[in-house]
């Protein structure tokens, strides 16, 4: 099955108030030109399930985001991601604040067909008071209270991998896949951009295969999009442009984000927004952080 | 061999390493250069068999130095340590985690989300909860707090909860206080535990040039102090190598403000 579509097909199959969970970890292989194709459309009222970067600080700028559901969002080097802490600080947001291992948890109940997850995580803390509609059970085993982390069921994934082939066969070769797998397993429908396109015998590679963490029948949609992560980072092609999430970073104390957004998104094809920062051979000279 | 020149960074850092020098085999996570840096010297000296990562996804068998490194480095990968398993090995129990949060309270819960009141409406957003719930009801935990004063250990409870103290009044059912496990405190001005009377918050040691009386006065809550507090030992010659090594591009010296030197002159000399 050649499941190709562009991005602008990908979105416009989103719809108003959908439930959409984004994959990578706060600035690290996001699917921004998705983000920014999204930033294009007319979509809103979104709930976002996020380990939240740029994409999240984006779409909250933009007025896109009803409610999110976070542990964290930062830039990593920045820790504070500006758009984001603004929206909050404006109480613009609903969110569901909750440990980045409930999060987990609430894609994996989800996947698994579960109602929720039991877990100690949250007890004792003011994750269960600021999310009244998250219930504390007792155990039929022992005499202990645990959370139930509810499924957190998506409408949508948006992931950005390194290498797919149209059939939506997708390889994370790079050191971690963090939790996409668990964002593609817990929604309807998973639109995936990738850097590179292959044959499908790209995989009768051993090594190849086992990048592969999902399988091809959870991939509802390809799109090859070289830089497509941008400035997020997609090992082993490119890193973390810090140098972009400065500037970005500068926007929020001056311009705002709609200054932002003249400058690289709006009336903007996603070749135009490559084109102002070097082009696609420029992303791939970014270096990869050092830890 | 004690050194006598060093700065406070250091002294921290060799203070805080002490955190994870009996922990035995678990993952020690230190967020932040000092945190690190004091994992990376338990670890080549007292604990060797502590296990860290790359802050990316492998488990090390000597950690990295921080910062840009050569071409020719070779990481000393051991195990594939990828985020999702990060929580596997969290809720396991086999892991001591060293953060920096923005407030501490007398009940050793702390806060890395929001400032302010109105939690709709934050006077100041922050990063969000993170993992700190899960950490504090799954394993040890440290602190690590570079500017003691009354805004990080505040007077009444933190803004928002992040992770599970000593407060009776949120002890989950079927839970003890003694389940929850907070080991040391690591300040600019002395170190701290929570072993004082039902779980006080305790003075340890005071850095030189600091007296007693300033620990309490910058600390918005009532802490146990016992007789004869000891002034925090100073780094070894071995350890200021080993941060030297860890730390190629002295990112320490800017982890405080104005780098001060580990030995200050007495209070009575700064007393304003």
């Amino acid at each position: 099955m050649n499941k190709l579509k562009t991005a602008a097909e990908m979105v416009a199959e989103l719809r108003d108030g959908m439930t959409i969970g984004i994959g990578g970890w706060g600035p690290r292989r996001k699917p921004m030109a998705l983000i920014r194709e999204i930033l294009r459309s007319d979509l809103k009222d979104l709930t976002i399930v996020s380990y939240g970067g740029a994409d999240v600080g984006m779409l909250c700028a933009a007025g896109k985001v009803k409610k999110l559901v976070f542990a964290f969002v930062s830039l990593d080097f920045i820790p504070l991601e500006p758009f984001f802490r603004k929206a909050r600080e404006q109480g613009d947001l609903e969110v569901m604040e909750i440990d980045e291992g409930m999060l987990l948890l609430g894609l994996r109940a989800a996947a698994w067909g579960c109602p929720f997850i039991p877990t100690q995580v949250g007890l004792g803390t003011d994750v269960l008071k600021q999310n009244p509609d998250l219930k504390v059970i007792d155990s039929p085993y022992d005499d202990k209270e645990w959370v139930a982390m509810p499924a957190l069921k998506l409408d949508a994934a948006l992931v950005h991998v390194d290498h797919a082939d149209e059939r939506g066969v997708c390889q994370i070769s790079g050191p971690d896949h963090y939790m996409d797998d668990w964002f593609v397993r817990a929604a309807s429908k998973s639109y995936i951009t990738c850097d590179e396109l292959v044959e499908s015998d790209h995989f009768n590679s051993e090594e190849a295969a086992r990048q592969v963490f999902w399988e091809r029948s959870l991939t509802s949609a390809v799109c090859q999009i070289a830089g497509g992560a941008h400035p997020t980072s997609c090992p082993p092609f490119y890193g973390i442009d810090n140098k972009h999430l400065l500037q970005y970073n500068k926007y929020a104390k001056e311009g705002g984000f709609g200054a932002y957004s003249d400058e690289f998104i709006s009336n903007k094809t996603e070749q135009d927004y490559q084109d102002l920062i070097g082009g696609i051979d420029a992303i791939r000279q970014i270096p990869q952080t050092r830890y | 061999m004690t050194a006598t020149q060093y700065s406070l960074a250091e002294l921290m850092i060799c203070a805080a390493s002490k955190a994870f020098d009996n922990e035995g085999e678990v993952l020690a996570t230190g967020i932040g250069v000092i945190p690190r840096l004091a994992a990376s010297v338990s670890m080549s000296t007292n604990n060797t068999d502590l296990m860290m990562t790359d802050s990316e996804a492998y488990l090390l068998s000597e950690p990295n130095p921080i910062g840009a490194r050569g071409d020719d480095f070779v990481q000393r990968n051991e195990t594939w340590m990828g985020f999702s398993r990060i929580f596997d090995n969290v809720w396991s129990g086999k892991r001591h985690a060293m953060i920096g949060p923005t407030q501490i309270d007398q009940y050793g819960q702390s806060n890395i989300s929001a400032l302010g009141s109105d939690y709709d409406k934050p006077k100041i957003q922050m990063l969000g909860a993170r993992g700190l719930p899960g950490n504090s009801i799954s394993h040890a935990n440290s602190f690590f707090v570079p500017n003691h004063n009354k805004r990080v250990f505040v007077a009444n409870e933190c803004d928002m909860v992040c992770s599970i103290g000593y407060n009776p009044e949120r002890l989950p059912k079927g839970y003890q206080l003694d389940d929850v496990d907070i080991r040391l405190v690591i300040s600019d001005i002395c170190v701290m535990d929570w072993q004082g009377p039902n779980h006080q918050l305790r003075l340890v040691s005071v850095h030189p040039g600091v007296s007693v009386k300033e620990v309490i006065e910058k600390t918005g809550f009532e802490i146990h102090v016992g007789e004869n507090i000891p002034t925090t030992a100073a780094p070894t010659a071995e350890q200021l190598a080993l941060i030297a090594k860890f730390d190629p591009h002295n990112l320490r010296s800017k982890q405080l403000k104005d780098n001060p030197p580990g030995v200050r002159p007495t209070a009575s000399d700064t007393e304003e």
